[in-house]
């Protein structure tokens, strides 16, 4: 057998060969560049401001505006809890719209991080029962109440531990990120994920121009692509700036809570405190900062 | 944990606010819980509008061109009789549904027109109605002041902006009005 038709030679010319194809299609150098770029928790400071200056470049090329892209880290003595008022909500959904846009989540095909189900209050939370899809004239209806359903948060998330290539973990503050440049899509995060949290690309996002919102995150709501996967970060882009997210700002009946758990001065706190709270699926053991709880 | 922003404040929100404050008399510098301890139980009969409130808090929600309501009631003699208004503010009249047995004078003062009036008799600015409410529904006022109740928007670490009660439920009718639901999700069935 002849040498240079050993596997060896074969992978080594195979990948040579892409390489030289993609210069000579006439790719730009800073597509490579993206291309090669390695895990975003690698990256040093010098790295990330270069390649935050290009995404800001790349952003204005294509919707023709000023974008600012933050790659801010976790605040010290920061955990973000959240608690969600199931007493009060009466499922307007319009926690739903304002994070499509805070966030730039793709219309068509459409993709939003928060599912509004609606129960009986007969059976009670009750999943096999409940609809996403009730469409009156007015809500809340009778005998129903609503129990929105997005990103938990657990302190022990599967989906990072499923991740064939470390491509979602948990920030210091809590929050569960993906990297959607290091996602390959292989989706094994949506599999683990009991809470349906987790959203794939399967198209091309498509986003307004005009409804693009410029204050990105690197781990947040900057543009996705075509087959990677993505979910709720609490607005990392928001609460990192000590902002309220989208969706608690929106809530016209007040339900949707949020703060730092480790402040004891906090409201999230004093809910847990003082309140009747529950978890969605504790059986589990995930351990979510998400909490529901009876404000009445 | 209290960590500070300012570094991404600018000069003209500044400005703005100092406006806001000096246009509503009301101090927007702190939003501190301790505030709460800090209610006054002083029995003087006089709108105290030029001393902080407690809360920085959104505007009343007036209808327009309804206050100062002495703008009018300058010129009327005070009625005090119990009855259903109907040459003027019949609207609220025929929309009255709050409690058993409420009307305009429960909470209204009849000679200071632009006040609120506690049970005790105190005048109240509107800018502090949440004090009339939680005369009746102090649990209700409890989880108001520690954000609970209600919704606040702004920085979870930071200043906030309160609403007043009669932001979210009509003083004179104060159930909650039901909305109309934005659209439902596509179901999976509907893609094309």
């Amino acid at each position: 057998m002849k040498k240079e038709n050993s596997r060896r030679s074969f992978l080594k010319n195979i990948s040579l060969a892409t390489f030289s194809a993609l210069v000579l299609a006439g790719c730009d150098m800073k597509a490579i560049e993206e291309f090669l770029q390695q895990n975003f928790k690698t990256l040093s400071k010098k790295e990330k401001d270069r390649i935050v200056k290009n995404l800001e470049a790349k952003y204005k090329a294509k919707y023709g505006k000023e974008f600012h892209v933050s790659d801010k880290s976790a605040i010290e003595g920061t955990l973000f809890g959240y608690a969600l008022d199931l007493s009060r909500c009466i499922g307007c959904r319009r926690c739903v719209y304002a994070c499509v846009k805070e966030n730039n989540q793709s219309r068509e095909p459409q993709i939003q991080y928060i599912e509004v189900l609606q129960m009986d209050k007969e059976k009670g939370i009750d999943f096999a029962h409940s609809t996403a899809q009730y469409n009156p004239e007015k809500v809340p209806e009778e005998g129903h109440f609503y129990l929105p359903v997005q990103c938990q948060q657990c302190r022990h998330p599967q989906c990072t531990t499923v991740c064939p290539v470390k491509a979602t973990w948990q920030e210091p503050d809590g929050i569960v990120v993906v990297d959607y440049n290091w996602c390959i899509g292989c989706r094994y995060c949506m599999a683990a994920c009991p809470y349906g949290a987790r959203h794939f690309n399967w198209g091309e996002p498509n986003i307004p121009v005009e409804e693009i919102n410029p204050e990105m995150h690197y781990l947040g709501n900057r543009p996705r692509t075509k087959g990677v996967v993505e979910k709720c970060t609490f607005c990392i882009q928001r609460v990192r700036e000590g902002k309220y997210p989208a969706c608690v700002e929106i809530c016209p009946v007040g339900a949707r809570k949020f703060g730092n758990l480790l402040d004891p001065e906090s409201e999230i706190r004093y809910i847990l405190e003082n309140k009747r709270v529950i978890v969605l699926k504790e059986e589990l053991n995930f351990q979510p900062k998400f909490y529901y709880f009876f404000g009445i | 944990m209290k960590v500070k922003k300012y570094n991404s404040i600018k000069l003209p929100v500044i400005l703005m606010t100092f406006y806001i404050v000096l246009f509503f008399g009301c101090n927007n510098s702190e939003t501190d819980k301790n505030d709460i301890r800090h209610v006054t139980n002083s029995k003087e009969e006089k709108i105290k509008s030029e001393k902080p409130i407690e809360f920085a808090v959104e505007p009343p929600p007036f209808s327009d061109g309804i206050y100062p309501c002495t703008s009018c009631h300058n010129n009327f003699k005070p009625n005090p009789v119990r009855r259903v208004l109907v040459d003027w503010h019949d609207d609220i009249s025929a929309m009255l549904k709050h409690g058993e047995d409420r009307w305009c004078l429960d909470c209204h003062d009849l000679k200071n027109r632009d006040s609120l009036r506690l049970a005790s008799g105190k005048l109240l600015d509107f800018k502090e109605s949440y004090k009339l409410c939680g005369q009746c529904h102090g649990e209700k006022l409890r989880d108001w002041k520690v954000g609970v109740h209600g919704k606040r928007t702004g920085e979870w670490n930071g200043k906030k902006t309160y609403f007043l009660c009669v932001n979210c439920h009509n003083p004179h009718s104060p159930k909650f009005q039901p909305l109309s639901p934005d659209p439902p999700p596509i179901r999976q069935e509907d893609i094309k």
